[in-house]
């Protein structure tokens, strides 16, 4: 077990940068996601973590040692590819064994570490069978029980769940949450699905472009996201963006959105937004925050009618869709309240959980 | 959100040595160049120095100077032997047989290998493995009943079939059709079948399928098999040696070890320079074909 | 004209006619027809001639009269044939061995270099396999002159006494094998790389994670993963080297005194000059047992990868 530290990481291949300056502190046990779309740079910095690419500058440091010129084979690391990487010629003891074997270890201790990794795993009856006679989420098994043997100090997941059906990447991530919860090793998980990081994070790295746009818990990475990219990114269906302009409006804020929707702005908000009067901004609602216009309004909400352009039964809710200025917005309501297409709707929106923009910074203010 | 890592720098004292880890490699790199230009020393070697000696006049030859330099280069043993008509028959000869036996090759192979790959009829199963297994049945087995044959078939009919260089057209086709058609079988295989459907209920026939569909899109194969047939005919020695004797209906390899040979006499600039030059045309193909030569070679084995 | 055509088709044929043209435009008649050339190839040229060896095996000299088994009988006394055996097998057993360690080392360090540049260095690698085999020995012989050898040239300026390489018979052998290696390697080098580049990446990567150093990665992951092409390339070549013919003809023609003759050249030798086809018939025949155990190894083997893959 060991904390992982980076400072200032940077990597370019020929001239392209793939990660221009990672900070980051992992600290022992901990399960930490590198989350972002594809081409973000979180896979080349976990293969720098792993010592398959090597840092342009920057340190990286496993426990407290500066591991930047130490080989993989020497970090004492394990990691789990994307497409498992299974030796096809050997059994999956052999492949559970195998850095064991390498480095010599006793065959009857050998033995005992396989035993106990099947166990957590449940592939116990698996260890004389060859990969190929394996289904996709037993080979993803055996290959986190390669890792797990090894008893390293920091597991490493490279978008392991990528190649799975949809099913069963959703068993397969509540299996690995268990397994984390056994096995305490620190962990560093690299995916480019939200709903994987949200789930299996104790902090959630959110990359763009090659740098970190925001690092937090699950919980203030989707209530408090601190760049345009983060709040979209994160949830799903992604959030509401909207051009506005924030107009003072007698002793309050409004938020205006179009000729014939405005929202106010709740007033603990007040001092923050305050000095940003009068400028064009950026409007940020999720969906889940647009509700069903029934009842009384509770404080900080505001209730409005819009015609719906396009409603959605998803079973557990209904999405309904209708346009602001051009622009179309996405909210989730009960299936027994919703309207029908082209009829308006009344709609509540929580306003507490709004998100005001800088378009120029992409910041969130 | 972070955790004290005063504890985690204060240990490092120096600073951070980098490309320690591309340094392995380019080590690994080094000693890969220092023993592939061993190797390559090893394997160039002979034609080097084939290359040299046909540089030199029979009279340095003899005075046994460096017999790796040529301190007076000249062009005399090129010029004698393409001027002698002798070497210039030897060469039209193995090239209008290589030419003939790559055609008569081609069409058997791609004919059959398109029968045994596309179109099941009884015995296709075996016909396939069959013609695998010929080709493991070596010409040092059938040259001499197939002399005998050719002897009697003389006896009988007074057909000449010894000492003509054209009857090495109709030998060298057992040694290229097997592996050429294995080779077609191999590619052909490939195609998708969705290819054959939708020509079929364009109204295509089988001709006109193999015409317009299968040989268009395997012309790699086909290159690849032609190269083949093309070196292993103009290679041949065994077959030659046996069934040619007189000067004139001789190949190159043959014509080249046995008339420039006279006795105890070797004329080594010659022989060297007319060795040269009949390895020349594989070369040339090989130069500008190398991608369809090796692709010849691994589809051969690896095609299963 | 069109007026016939169009009453012929009208017309209904003769049941005869029709049914012989519906079997000529049957598939598997086409298909029969296609493979026809290659069928009477096989028949006429490979298989006739080596069951018509077999009957001239069981001949006298002359050609007169049935022997039966009266040549294997005179082979198996004579110490030449037990020379021919041995060499034979030595010569196929030794050349393949180290055709296919250089083959699987010289392919690992192409392997090791930038894909740009492998391309140049495989393509030097390969010469000696494009140069006919008859050409590139006249070199080697040429090399090995008993006065003029370039290696006792370079040699004598090293203090080391010349070597009579063709003339002794164990550098004679040991020349027949060097030939047979040099010829034959590229070709495992060409397998081997082909075969080296379907080993993943990844599964170096993990093993290089699993603390594996080099040699290790070598041994535990691409020699088990090319164990197949690595059997069938060596099947291969034991069939060719055992049947070789050009090598020893020209380097040694099977001297000095029958010590490097192979079934192929003695054969040649007792059949044309000797002018005792029944004889050479015999000898060639011995290739026959070694060469249908390889062929079944090598079927079984290609069946296999079918399987597998």
């Amino acid at each position: 077990m060991a904390q992982v530290a980076l400072r200032k990481i940077v990597k370019t291949f020929d001239r392209t940068p793939a990660v221009q300056g990672i900070d980051l502190d992992i600290s022992d046990r901990e399960f930490i996601v590198l989350v972002g779309p594809s081409g973000c740079g979180k896979s080349t910095t976990l293969r720098m973590i792993a010592g398959l690419e090597e840092a342009t500058s920057g340190e990286i440091y496993i426990g407290d040692q500066l591991v930047n010129d130490v080989p993989p084979k020497d970090r004492d690391i394990a990691m789990v590819f994307q497409n498992y990487a299974l030796y096809p010629h050997m059994t999956v003891f052999e492949n559970m064994s195998f850095g064991l074997r390498l480095k010599k270890f006793p065959k009857p201790e050998i033995r005992e570490r396989v035993q106990a990794a099947a166990r957590i795993l449940d592939i116990t009856d698996l260890l004389d069978r060859r990969p190929k006679q394996l289904s996709g989420g037993q080979r993803q098994r055996v290959a986190m029980g390669r890792a797990i043997v090894r008893n390293p100090k920091v597991f490493l997941f490279d978008e392991p769940l990528s190649n799975l059906d949809a099913k069963l990447r959703v068993q397969m991530r509540t299996e690995i949450k268990k397994i984390h919860q056994t096995v305490t090793t620190t962990t560093v998980y690299v995916t480019h699905d939200q709903v994987e990081a949200m789930t299996l994070a104790d902090r959630v790295v959110i990359m763009n472009g090659g740098r970190i746009d925001q690092i937090g818990t699950p919980h203030e990475v989707y209530h408090s996201p601190q760049t345009q990219f983060v709040a979209g990114f994160i949830g799903s269906p992604t959030m509401n963006f909207l051009p506005c302009r924030l107009v003072q409006n007698g002793s309050g804020l409004t938020v205006r959105l179009s000729d014939w929707l405005s929202f106010p702005v709740p007033s603990s908000r007040e001092a923050r937004y305050r000095p940003r009067v009068g400028h064009e901004l950026i409007f940020g609602l999720r969906p889940e925050h647009f509700r069903e216009g029934r009842g009384e309004v509770p404080p900080g909400s505001a209730a409005f009618e819009a015609r719906l352009d396009v409603v959605e039964p998803m079973g557990m809710e209904t999405m309904v869709y209708f346009v602001v200025d051009g622009v179309e917005v996405c909210g989730r309501v009960d299936p027994v309240a919703a309207g029908n297409v082209g009829e308006p709707m009344r709609l509540i929106a929580d306003l507490n959980q709004m998100h005001l923009i800088d378009p120029r910074t992409e910041l969130v203010i | 959100m972070t955790t004290a890592t005063a504890q985690a720098t204060a240990g490092q004292l120096g600073g951070v040595r980098y490309g320690s880890i591309s340094r392995g490699r380019r080590r690994a790199l080094f000693w890969s160049y220092f023993f592939l230009i061993l190797f390559v020393i090893f394997f160039l070697t002979p034609p080097v120095y084939m290359f040299i000696t046909s540089l030199k006049s029979s009279a340095e030859i003899s005075a046994a100077t460096n017999p790796w330099w040529v301190y007076h280069p000249t062009l005399a043993n090129y010029i004698d032997l393409l001027t002698q008509n002798q070497f210039l028959i030897f060469f039209r000869n193995s090239a209008i047989v290589s030419i003939c036996v790559v055609s008569i090759t081609m069409v058997v192979s791609i004919f059959a290998a398109f029968a045994l790959a596309r179109m099941r009829f009884w015995g296709s199963a075996t016909l396939a493995t069959g013609v695998f297994l010929t080709y493991l049945i070596p010409e040092s087995l059938l040259f001499i009943p197939l002399f005998k044959t050719f002897a009697y078939i003389h006896d009988k009919t007074g057909i000449e079939l010894i000492n003509h260089w054209w009857v090495l057209i109709i030998l060298y086709p057992t040694l290229t059709v097997p592996f050429a058609t294995w080779l077609m079988i191999g590619y052909f295989s490939s195609i998708p079948k969705e290819l054959d459907e939708a020509a079929l209920i364009d109204g295509a026939g089988y001709i006109q399928m193999l015409m317009r569909i299968f040989i268009p899109v395997a012309i790699p194969g086909i290159i690849a098999a032609m190269i083949f047939t093309f070196t292993v005919s103009w290679a041949n020695f065994l077959y030659p040696l046996a069934f040619t004797t007189s000067a004139d209906q001789l190949v190159l390899p043959v014509g080249i070890v046995t008339t420039l040979i006279r006795g105890d006499v070797y004329a080594w600039g010659q022989i060297m320079t007319g060795a040269l030059l009949g390895a020349a045309p594989p070369l040339i193909i090989y130069a500008f074909l190398m991608d369809y030569y090796i692709s010849g070679l691994t589809a051969g084995a690896t095609k299963g | 004209m069109a007026d016939v055509v169009v009453r012929d088709l009208r017309v209904p044929a003769r049941r005869g006619q029709l049914s012989l043209q519906k079997f000529a435009r049957r598939k598997s008649t086409i298909a029969f027809l296609m493979a026809l050339p290659l069928i009477v190839i096989i028949a006429c040229l490979v298989i006739y001639p080596a069951f018509y060896s077999i009957h001239l095996a069981t001949l006298n000299k002359s050609m007169t009269k049935f022997v039966g088994f009266g040549n294997f009988e005179f082979l198996f006394r004579r110490s030449t044939f037990w020379m021919v055996v041995e060499q034979s097998l030595l010569f196929a057993i030794t050349a393949v061995i180290f055709k296919a360690v250089v083959g699987f080392i010289v392919a690992h360090f192409v392997h090791n270099l930038p894909a740009q540049g492998q391309r140049k260095w495989r393509g030097m690698l390969l010469i000696p396999w494009v140069i006919p085999p008859a050409m590139s020995t006249l070199a080697w012989l040429w090399l090995f002159d008993p006065s003029y050898s370039a290696f006792n040239w370079v040699f004598a300026h090293l203090g080391i006494s010349p070597v009579a390489w063709l003339g002794n018979p164990y550098w004679a052998r040991f020349c027949v094998i060097l030939v047979n290696v040099w010829v034959g390697s590229p070709f495992f080098m060409i397998m081997y790389l082909a075969a080296l580049k379907s080993v993943p990446e990844q599964l170096h990567e993990a093993a290089a994670i699993d603390g594996a150093n080099w040699l290790q990665k070598i041994w535990y992951i691409n020699l088990p993963m090319m164990r197949n092409i690595i059997q069938i390339t060596a099947l291969f070549s034991l069939i060719v080297t055992f049947a070789n013919f050009d090598i020893v003809k020209i380097l040694t023609n099977g001297g000095p005194v029958d010590q490097t003759h192979v079934f192929a050249t003695w054969a040649f030798t007792l059949a044309i000059w000797g002018n005792d086809i029944p004889l050479g018939a015999s000898v060639s025949l011995f290739m026959a047992p070694i060469l249908a155990i390889a062929a079944f190894f090598i079927l079984r083997n290609v069946r296999r990868r079918g399987n597998e893959a």
